[in-house]
């Protein structure tokens, strides 16, 4: 069993040989290297006491807001709410234009004309959730129509759900087929895959759906729904930097990572950045290869921005509650 | 990997909290006395060169001085003290570390060279563990295994290194205080900073003159001191040369000896192992605190099967390294401690390259001023070669590969050192089989360079004698 | 009817599970108390000091990797033998150290016991000397007693047998092998035990049996590189130079004790047995 255990290094493997079958599909998952929890842990544990200051945090913050998927998935959500929404991410301090905007605006399929029209023509994309988000417990065709519905109504960026009940069974063939077709429904939209990593528990198996993803053409892998807890966590996208990195290596695509969900402060975001900075390096500190999930962060990357430029500390009121 | 997009601006932490003195005295008998001869020596920042203070220099003169105090002290004072009391001395002593700990962790930096991360995250903590572990000891030696009411030894006499210096001197402090002995101890002539602060945290805490004694000086000091005739133990960690000739001065006394020495580990990867988490083992192991490290994975074995693999990783891990300014807390890898070190690691790297092996460093800017050795892995290394056989002690990895157990177990076995030993497979029955095959003291099993007070560390072989740690290292301060 | 002529004996070294002469050739006279010759002994060498150890050497592996349930058995074994020699080891005991027949009888008693006692540790010591250790991280730590290897034993000169036992069993209950330098005066129940060892369940190797010099033959045991520990109990006078020699490799020294060593019926604590163990501690991470 020494074959699998390792990834070639600089050879290319064909995705139609390890998805030949179920078994194949299985021989090559569980032949990743596994992953040590402990270990993992104390890698990040140590990255986060990287101290991060004056220009460097500068640079930080700015990257951070431009990364974010600025995102409401409510019940409760209206047009009324995705448009003030929609004019915070272009527009997320409006006392300071040099600001840049967010990422894009992240929404469930029903909100995507609303957001696709206050955002036409300005760079931040929008974003769908779709594929029955978040338990993603529908058939096929429903998961297939939601994602065609939300790409016809505009989104350019498709969030999936993959079916963790299928993962955790161990049907992972079905798992990718699922994912494949998505991938075809979304035509040139963006797929980020959602792995739910608080449902697979084990960062071996965070490795494993990770490189399930990406083989079935995910553009993305991302980490959670934020309905579930724990959602992002830092050695969680740990594993996920290593397995896009890894993967670029063995397949020759490069795959973006977001971390979705509980990162609510700059301190928080900065540390993503460093893990990115010290795992994957420059060619994934780019919007285009990594996102935050999130809301509430924007206002705090906000504040601490406003900290470094005026030099006193500012206050919640001083910004914008959309 | 680490970009050049995202350049982390300079964290340094604060030298304020650091009050040095232009000089220091002996601390003899509780007070700081100045040496009979007046003699002194310069302490240097290795990163600077900058010149920190003037340590005073201990003669034989002193070194009896301090030997008196201690015996008088063990005398009168603390072996009749009842051992609960002692415990809480102990105690005190461990709360006061840690409310000083970020001045002794700056001054550790200053002194030794070491990352500020490593002296904040690492060692201070672990030496306010070590005198909590040990404080609790004290009244409870009648439990620990060795029969009813053990005698303490008497005054030990106790010689530590510079590559750790104050968690050196806690784990030699710490077991023999709760054990009821006193203490003469002289600090490496490199790093001698924060085993004065020691000295002063003693004050602090109260502890009756005599029981902690601290002689500063080199190698004329420490042979003073384990020769001296009323030293009833002595305790040295250090090189195994020196080892050897503590080992013969102390033949045919009663002196009881333990000694912490040399290694060269074995860091052994399989082709199965968590790649990820090995690869940070394997830095950890041989880049931590500059790899003036004694159980450091010196030797990295890999499995021929995953070579190119390992390889390839660790060199991209090596380029994510930031070696600079001990006291920014970004750094990860400071200065070498001395110029003589720095002269002897870059003699055994000569003679790797000399003897064939591949020389690999990451690019990597090194500071002007100050002792610097970036990181560096040779591969193409054989047993025959000088760097897989002799301790390097600096930033230096040797890769080897084995193509079975049976020849990872026999190649890391093929050496006098028996310190420890790295392991990394997912599979557990193996991990326990070459547990039980490899002749260590110290078997890191999917980690390395872990410590804890509560467990015994120490050498089989020519790595030395006796265990520190946990109940086993009371017996080094016992009369058992 | 004339008296019978006794078949007089030479005795040989046992090295290896087997009894070579003396690569030297030499032997020397074995006598009584009052100068009676007894026998003829090998007077070995520092080759057969440096044969003796390869052995030792070649049979730790297996006998350290026995199951400690196993050593016992063999070592209870090893009683069981002894048991059956009670005459022949009285007799000798008699003649070596000169004491009552009644006497020598209480030391075959406690020679006997003394290895069941010793064999019973085999698989006790692990219990006593392990331990589990309660680090503060997420690790599962555990020390472990081990053999530390080839151990050099300069058996008593006194105590013949019990002296003898008592220092052999504590060394090889635990795992670690044996190259023991007998009683230099009275070295015929040494030769004997070898015997019993022979036909014992006891693997080749595992205790090795030199007679001889001390003065000639323990400073090559002090000083070889290949010798882990060495106890040092039947050269007290050679001890200093003994124990600066052992220094090359840091050997184990156990010191002479002379208030220890003076009466072998006492039964011993430890201290033997913690001699030639080392402690090994094994992390591990707790994951999933």
């Amino acid at each position: 069993m020494t074959t699998t255990a390792s990834l070639p290094v600089g050879q290319q493997l064909e995705v139609g040989d390890i998805v030949a079958s179920d078994a194949s599909l299985r021989r090559f998952l569980h032949g990743l290297p596994g992953v040590d929890q402990v270990g993992a842990e104390a890698r990040v544990a140590t990255l986060s006491t990287r101290s991060i200051k004056t220009t460097a945090k500068a640079w930080a913050i700015d990257l951070a807001i431009s990364m974010i998927d600025l995102t409401t998935l409510e019940g409760q959500d209206t047009p009324g709410k995705v448009r003030a929404l929609c004019a915070k991410a272009l527009r997320p301090d409006p006392a300071d234009q040099s600001t840049p905007r967010v990422a894009a605006i992240c929404v469930y399929p029903d909100m995507v004309p609303v957001a696709a029209h206050e955002l036409a023509g300005s760079g931040v994309h929008v974003a769908s959730v779709a594929t029955a988000f978040p338990s993603g417990r529908a058939a096929l065709p429903v998961k297939l129509a939601d994602t065609r519905d939300a790409v016809a109504a505009g989104a350019d960026e498709i969030d999936m759900v993959i079916d963790r009940g299928a993962f955790l069974s161990g049907r992972y063939l079905e798992v990718f087929e699922e994912i494949a077709a998505v991938r075809q429904a979304a035509g040139d939209a963006h797929l980020k895959v959602i792995l739910e990593t608080g449902e697979l528990v084990t960062y071996d198996n965070v490795r494993r759906a990770s490189w399930l993803a990406m083989l079935a053409g995910g553009d993305f892998i991302k980490t959670s729904t934020g309905k579930i807890s724990p959602a992002a966590t830092l050695p969680v996208t740990l594993v996920m930097l290593e397995a896009v990195r890894d993967f670029r290596d063995t397949m020759g695509r490069q795959v973006g990572v977001k971390p979705a969900g509980g990162i609510r402060t700059t301190k928080d975001a900065i540390k993503y950045l460093v893990l990115v900075n010290e795992t994957v390096g420059d060619d994934w500190l780019d919007p285009d290869w990594f996102r935050f999930g999130a809301s509430s962060l924007l206002n705090d990357l906000l504040m601490q921005r406003t900290k470094l430029t005026t030099g006193r500390y500012s206050g919640p009121d001083y910004f914008t509650l959309d | 990997m680490t970009g050049k997009k995202f350049e982390y601006a300079p964290a340094p932490e604060s030298r304020a909290i650091v009050d040095l003195k232009p000089s220091y005295g002996l601390f003899i008998n509780g007070e700081f006395v100045d040496p009979a001869d007046g003699r002194a020596f310069k302490t240097i920042s290795p990163a600077t060169e900058e010149v920190l203070a003037e340590v005073s220099e201990a003669g034989k003169a002193d070194v009896d001085r301090a030997v008196q105090a201690a015996r008088k002290a063990y005398d009168r004072v603390w072996s009749k003290m009842p051992a609960r009391e002692r415990g809480k001395y102990l105690y005190r002593i461990a709360r006061i570390l840690q409310e000083r700990a970020r001045e002794l962790a700056v001054l550790e930096s200053l002194d030794n060279g070491k990352p500020i991360r490593e002296s904040r995250d690492v060692d201070i903590p672990l030496v306010a563990a070590w005198f909590f572990y040990y404080a609790g000891w004290a009244d409870k030696l009648d439990h620990a295994g060795f029969g009813p009411s053990p005698r303490p030894l008497g005054v030990a006499g106790q010689v530590i290194p510079w590559n750790f210096p104050l968690l050196m001197l806690s784990w030699k402090i710490a077991p023999a205080l709760a054990a009821g002995n006193t203490i003469v101890l002289k600090p490496a002539e490199t790093t001698p900073l924060t085993a004065l602060l020691f000295a002063e945290i003693c004050q602090q805490a109260g502890l009756p003159p005599g029981v902690v004694n601290i002689v500063t000086g080199a190698g004329e000091t420490g042979r003073a001191l384990v020769e001296h005739p009323d030293v009833d133990k002595v305790a040295f960690t250090g090189s195994t040369e020196v080892g050897k000739m503590i080992a013969r001065s102390t033949a045919g006394s009663d002196k009881k000896v333990t000694l912490e020495l040399g290694g060269k580990a074995a860091n052994i990867v399989f082709d199965d192992a968590p790649v990820d988490q090995a690869v940070e083992g394997i830095v950890n192991g041989i880049f931590f605190n500059q790899g003036h490290v004694c159980c450091a994975g010196s030797r990295l074995l890999v499995q021929e099967s995953v070579y190119d693999e390992v390889l390839a990783s660790l060199k991209r891990r090596l380029g994510t390294l930031r070696v600079g300014d001990p006291l920014d807390k970004n750094t990860d890898i400071g200065a070498i401690n001395s110029a003589e070190q720095l002269a002897r690691i870059r003699e055994l790297s000569a003679v790797g390259e000399a003897e064939g092996a591949e020389r690999w460093a990451p690019p990597c800017d090194l500071p002007d001023k100050g002792f610097w050795f970036a990181p560096t892995l040779f591969t193409g290394v054989s047993q025959a070669h000088r760097i897989a056989r002799e301790e390097i002690f600096g930033p230096v990895l040797s890769v080897l590969t084995f193509r079975t157990p049976q020849e990872a177990v026999e190649k890391a076995n093929n050496t006098p050192y028996g310190l420890s030993a790295g392991v990394w497979t997912d599979k557990g029955s193996r991990i326990l089989w070459m547990a039980g095959q490899l002749r260590a003291g110290v078997v890191w099993a999917n980690t390395f360079n872990r410590f804890d007070p509560a467990s015994p560390f120490g050498g089989y072989k020519e790595s030395g004698y006796g265990r520190e740690g946990g109940r086993h290292g009371l017996e080094a301060y016992l009369d058992v | 009817m004339s008296d019978r002529i006794p078949v007089r004996k030479t005795y040989k070294l046992y090295i290896g599970g087997k009894f070579p002469r003396s690569e030297s050739g030499r032997t020397y006279e074995v006598t009584d108390r009052k100068g009676t010759f007894l026998a003829n002994a090998a007077l070995g060498s520092r080759k057969d000091a440096r044969d003796a150890v390869v052995a030792a050497r070649k049979a730790f592996p297996g006998w350290s990797a026995a199951t400690a349930y196993n050593r016992g058995q063999v070592l209870y074994r090893v009683a069981e033998l002894l048991e059956g020699r009670r005459a022949q080891f009285v007799d000798e005991v008699v003649a070596g150290e000169g004491l009552s027949a009644r006497k020598a009888e209480a030391v075959i008693d406690e020679t006997i016991d003394r290895w069941v006692w010793y064999a019973g540790w085999s698989d006790k010591i692990a219990a006593i000397h392990g331990s589990s250790n309660p680090v503060a991280g997420p690790y599962f730590d555990f020390s472990v007693p081990e053999p530390t290897g080839v151990v050099a034993v300069l058996a008593p000169q006194g105590s013949s047998l019990l002296g003898l036992v008592s220092v052999i069993a504590p060394a090889v209950v635990t795992g670690s092998t044996v190259v023991v330098l007998a009683s230099e005066q009275a070295p015929l129940p040494a030769i004997s035990l070898s015997e019993v060892l022979a036909t014992s369940d006891v693997p080749a190797g595992v205790v090795n049996l030199l007679t001889g010099r001390t003065a000639e033959i323990a400073p090559w045991l002090a000083s070889h590189m290949d010798v882990n520990a060495i106890d040092l109990t039947g050269a007290p006078e050679q001890a200093l130079e003994l124990e600066v020699a052992s220094a090359d490799n840091l050997k184990r020294v156990l010191r002479p004790d002379a208030a220890r060593d003076a009466d072998w019926t006492i039964t011993p604590g430890l201290e033997r047995l913690l001699a030639y163990l080392e402690t090994k501690t094994v992390w591990h991470p707790i994951g999933v």
